[in-house]
């Protein structure tokens, strides 16, 4: 049960945060790349991987990872909005702009997954 | 509209949590922890396909169906639930941890299955969602239909 409710506390947090950095991003940056969802992906990529590697060295227990990785992480990223974008590039034609926006995201975020795996490897 | 999010967000992760309990593999969390051959990620890739078709169902439900649906609904349905239910991080992390155990077969399949399922899930959300929700032009609306 108390899993359950650190999964929903993290929910709670990461979907508002990534709603957060997309309203920010639209105010800030340049609106010919969907930056908010960019950010939001490749942050929770990079933070997931540390968290995961800071689980295997036992660094995370139970709690942190129910909270943090599945919760908080989980909802900050997102597959529904990236490809809805693409989806929504492609029908306007836009292909090459939306095949270099799903080759960066994906490209990057695996990155920086192993950046942050990287990073906890050093640590423990 | 935080707030909203925020619940959405909260229901959709655990919807995804729920998912991975009740199909545990590679995707599950305890599951990570383990060293050895990782299993590939079902639960994710289910889970992530299944959001991107209902993404697509919704946007056309509310931009071309119900235009005058209370505008809450799209930040806490889209934003909210459905955000909150696919991961992007989970995609990324079970990719590098396939590669790291060295199962680059199993690491390539998922990385582009992924991909490949998503796009045709919202493809699919947007043209099941068109024909069941919105009407085709009357014929007898038609110029030379009107005799």
């Amino acid at each position: 049960m108390g899993e359950w409710l650190l999964v929903l506390a993290g929910g709670a947090i990461g979907a508002p945060a990534r709603y957060l950095v997309g309203e920010a991003a639209r105010r800030n940056l340049p609106s010919t790349f969907h930056w908010g969802t960019f950010l939001a992906n490749m942050t929770a990529s990079l933070i997931l991987g540390f968290l995961v590697e800071a689980g295997t060295g036992g660094a995370l227990g139970a709690t942190g990872q129910a909270l943090l990785s599945v919760g908080f992480c989980g909802a900050l990223s997102t597959w529904s909005t990236f490809s809805s974008e693409l989806h929504s590039m492609a029908s306007a034609l836009r292909v090459a702009q939306a095949a270099g926006y799903l080759l960066a995201t994906v490209a990057l975020g695996l990155a920086l997954s192993f950046t942050g795996a990287a990073v906890a490897r050093t640590l423990w | 509209m935080v707030v909203v999010v925020a619940v959405g967000g909260a229901a959709g992760a655990l919807l995804r949590y729920g998912a991975s309990r009740l199909w545990r593999n590679g995707s599950d969390a305890h599951a990570v922890w383990r060293v050895g051959e990782a299993a590939f990620p079902w639960t994710t890739l289910v889970v992530n396909v299944v959001g991107c078709f209902l993404m697509g169902v919704l946007t056309v439900a509310l931009k071309e169906r119900f235009i005058h649906a209370p505008r809450l609904l799209n930040p806490f349905l889209g934003t909210g639930v459905l955000g909150g239910f696919t991961t992007f991080s989970s995609y990324t992390d079970d990719t590098r941890r396939l590669l790291e155990n060295d199962q680059a077969g199993a690491a390539l399949g998922y990385l582009v299955l992924t991909v490949v399922a998503a796009l045709a899930g919202v493809v699919l959300g947007v043209a099941l969602a068109r024909a069941v929700l919105t009407r085709p032009a009357r014929p007898a609306a038609g110029p030379g239909r009107t005799a």
